[in-house]
């Protein structure tokens, strides 16, 4: 199954090299990662997708808290939060199709945030199914290349354990 | 208050440490610290032959005295030549705090001379590495570094020392305490999960305890023999575990797993109940994992959660300090559940004692040849268990762990995890530096001494009486023995045929060399070896053709073992 771990690391040089040797060095596979700071500049989040059965997954958080500079881990699939995605789409309709590219944009709570005499570049948000949804969606239209974030997440304010 | 220069630094943390020796090579970029130590009366450092040695070294000295082994080596080749003993020690949980030279800050990265990225080389085989940026930081750093490899599971830490660095200057600030926010291991078991587990213990019809190297580390070994004794379990021990429960006690069940004994293995199989202490389910010891101990259920206590899970089912996990939840343990058994445990076990352990009976360790004597597993005996009588056994590795260790009866902890040093061929030797000589006054033999094969046979220099210079008992069997044994079960006798490279003379090589180093080619031999040459106060070689040229046995097959339950020689005339196409 596929799960969504978040990881308060120190915020030293190292500590995403390590992160991410764990899961190769162990065979462990990640989907995506991403890292920020956050508030306290000491302090690092990443949001880390992963898949694994239930043995792999307990051994990943295991093994990441084991890590002397990991603060905590939190898998956040086991409650309720809210996760987001982020991709940026560069696309070449033809000209009749333009209009119809700016009308899905604006269904997906999209924007332009470039363009070109020939190419759009979109900005999508929304969580992963939104994200693949909107670029399924372009596919006909000509897609030049397109760049995601990665999955972040974070508990919901009144969160419940699932 | 005055500065001090980061080398001074350095020194003065290790005196506050409690550091005595270090085993270490010099280099460039830190001569700084090894100008200090050209003077310093409180701190010896041992010049080893190479820096795999100096790691072995202090590694050995870790596991006999329970106290941190130190390392102290250059950059680049230096720094990458220790990369084999950390590993090793990282595997076995060994407490080592390895320094290395790095170039200046300024030309990290830049392919400098003599530089290699030892903190990325290392990351994934030490506990924590660490790259000293800044002198400010450098007190700070290494009481840290002493911190993370001594507390929790130990393990290696490496502290990378840019030579301006040890140049720069800042002032002394020893932190009298350590803090680190992401690291707290968890010491005190859950007493729930205790309780459940003293409820098991009371009920099984058939447990066995396997009590690992955690028993070691942790110092369990009177609360391991109270609950055994308590409760009449019989105890296995992992390879790492020996000397943790007595050998020579009646519930000993010695070593389990591919060359454990046919009792422990039955024992193990057969249980109802298991109380894995301190050890992490290699595989060396489950067999085919989904066939280990079909019926028993698991209690598992570790102090490292990773362990636990990882490679078997667990009933009861129980994180903590082992000798902690022993302690625990035992006295909710002996106050609140007391069964009369002789009577509950009764059955269990005369079957026990019917598997011992029926299929005891045993190897047939010749007394043409000598058999390696006499010479382990007869090490066994003449130093009446009393010595420091370090071993190599293949079937010199798999003989030493089944014919050396073990029955204190801390007396065998032997590379577990990783299986290190070279490791005993230098390990040898590092135990030997923390007990000046004990008996300490590496048994060793042909193959590994030869890893690491440049030490007996070090040995000899600094009037260290290590004794190696080389079990010549000219071949790679154990690699042969397995090219012999499962590869139809193609002995392909395995076969050393140019051994060198190990007695001149002894002499050419300034130590002793002795030989014995006959059984009657043996005897008399141990006790030479042992009565001289010097290094010495024994050379012991041995049957070639032994095996070590029982083995379990790679891939099969631990109880498929195959226990003798076939008895059909073997047709051995020997290289020779
Ligand atoms: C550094 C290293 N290289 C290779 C091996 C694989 N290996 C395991 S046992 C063995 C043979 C050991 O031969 P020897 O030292 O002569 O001991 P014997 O088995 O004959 O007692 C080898 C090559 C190893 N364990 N370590």
């Amino acid at each position: 199954m596929r799960h969504t771990i978040s990881v308060l690391v120190e915020n030293k040089f190292g500590v995403l090299a390590r992160i991410a040797g764990l899961f190769s060095g162990r065979g462990y596979n990640i989907e995506s990662l991403s890292v920020g700071e956050t508030i306290d500049p000491q302090i690092s989040i990443m949001t880390i997708v992963t898949t694994g059965d239930d043995r792999v997954i307990e051994q990943i958080t295991k093994q990441l808290n084991r890590l002397v500079d990991v603060i905590k881990v939190v898998d956040l699939t086991e409650i309720d939060h809210v996760e987001r995605e982020m991709v940026l789409i560069k696309i070449a309709p033809r000209k009749e199709n333009r209009l119809e590219v700016l009308k899905t944009v604006e269904i997906f709570r999209g924007r332009v945030v470039d363009s070109g005499p020939t190419t759009y570049t979109i900005e999508v948000t929304g969580d992963e199914k939104k994200i693949q949804a909107f670029i399924e969606l372009m596919k006909p239209f000509g897609i030049k290349e397109f760049v995601r974030t990665g999955k972040v997440a974070i508990p919901r304010e009144i969160s419940q354990r699932k | 208050m005055a500065k001090m220069k980061g080398a001074e630094i350095l020194i003065e943390c290790l005196k506050r440490e409690g550091v005595k020796h270090i085993f270490g090579y010099p280099g460039g970029v830190i001569l700084d610290i090894f100008d200090l130590l050209y003077d310093d009366p409180d701190i010896k450092l041992i010049l080893t032959r190479h820096e795999q040695g100096a790691t072995h070294a202090a590694d050995g000295y870790a596991r006999v005295s329970g106290k941190p082994g130190v390392v102290l080596v250059t950059s680049g080749p230096g720094a990458t030549n220790t990369v084999t003993g950390i590993a090793t020690a990282y595997m076995d949980s060994v407490p080592l705090v390895i320094f290395t030279g790095q170039v200046p800050t300024f030309l990290i990265g830049n392919d400098a001379f003599q530089e290699a990225d030892i903190v990325g080389i290392t990351r994934p085989c030490t506990k924590y590495n660490i790259l000293v940026k800044d002198v400010k930081d450098l007190a700070k750093q290494i009481r840290e570094a002493f911190y993370i490899a001594t507390t929790g599971r130990p393990g290696p830490v490496l502290v990378d020392l840019p030579k301006d660095v040890t140049q720069g200057k800042a002032e002394f600030i020893w932190p009298e305490t350590v803090h680190i926010r992401s690291y707290n291991p968890t010491y005190e078991g859950n007493i729930y999960m205790i309780k459940k587990a003293a409820q098991e213990i009371a009920k099984a019809k058939k447990p066995v305890i396997i009590a690992g190297g955690g028993c070691i580390i942790s110092e369990a070994h009177e609360h391991l023999k109270e609950l055994a004794e308590m409760t009449q379990i019989p105890v296995a021990n992992t390879l790492m575990g020996l000397g943790s429960f007595p050998r020579t006690h009646e519930l000993s069940l010695g070593m389990l797993g591919m060359h454990g004994t046919y009792y422990a293995n039955m024992a193990v199989q057969n249980s109802d109940l298991i109380i894995a202490i301190g050890m992490r389910f290699d595989d060396r010891v489950t067999g085919k994992t989904d066939a280990f101990a079909p019926q028993a259920k698991i209690i598992h206590i570790d102090i490292d959660p990773t362990s636990i899970r990882k490679n078997v089912r667990v009933d009861i996990p129980i994180v903590g300090d082992v000798s902690r939840v022993l302690q625990v343990l035992n006295k909710i058994l002996k106050e609140e559940i007391k069964p009369q445990w002789e009577e509950v076990r009764k059955a269990w352990l005369k079957q026990i004692n019917q598997w011992k009976k029926e299929k005891p360790l045993t190897y047939e004597f010749d007394p043409e040849v000598i058999k390696p597993q006499y010479v382990i005996e007869k090490i066994y009588e003449i130093t009446k268990g009393d010595a420091i056994i370090t071993t190599e590795v293949g079937q010199n260790q798999m003989w030493a762990a089944q014919f050396y009866k073990f029955d204190k902890p801390r007396r065998f040093v032997t590379s577990g995890g990783l299986g290190t061929m070279g490791y005993g030797f230098p390990a040898a000589i590092g135990a030997q530096l923390a007990f000046p006054q004990m008996t300490v033999i590496d048994i060793a094969g042909d193959g590994s001494i030869q890893m690491n046979i440049q030490e007996l220099a070090t040995a000899v210079v600094y009037d260290l009486p290590v004794k190696v008992a080389i079990l010549n069997n000219s071949y790679l044994g154990m690699v042969r023995q397995w090219q012999e079960l499962f590869y139809n006798e193609r002995y392909s490279h395995t076969y050393l045929s140019t051994a060198p003379d190990f007695v001149k090589v002894a002499e050419a180093y300034g130590a002793v060399g002795l030989r014995a080619t006959k059984p009657s031999e043996v005897e008399p040459v141990i006790k030479e070896a042992l009565s001289i106060r010097k290094p010495v070689f024994m050379d012991f040229v041995v049957d070639w053709k032994e095996k070590v046995y029982p083995m379990v097959p790679p891939g099969a339950p631990i109880d498929q073992m195959i226990l003798e020689e076939k008895k059909k005339e073997r047709k051995l196409k020997a290289v020779k």
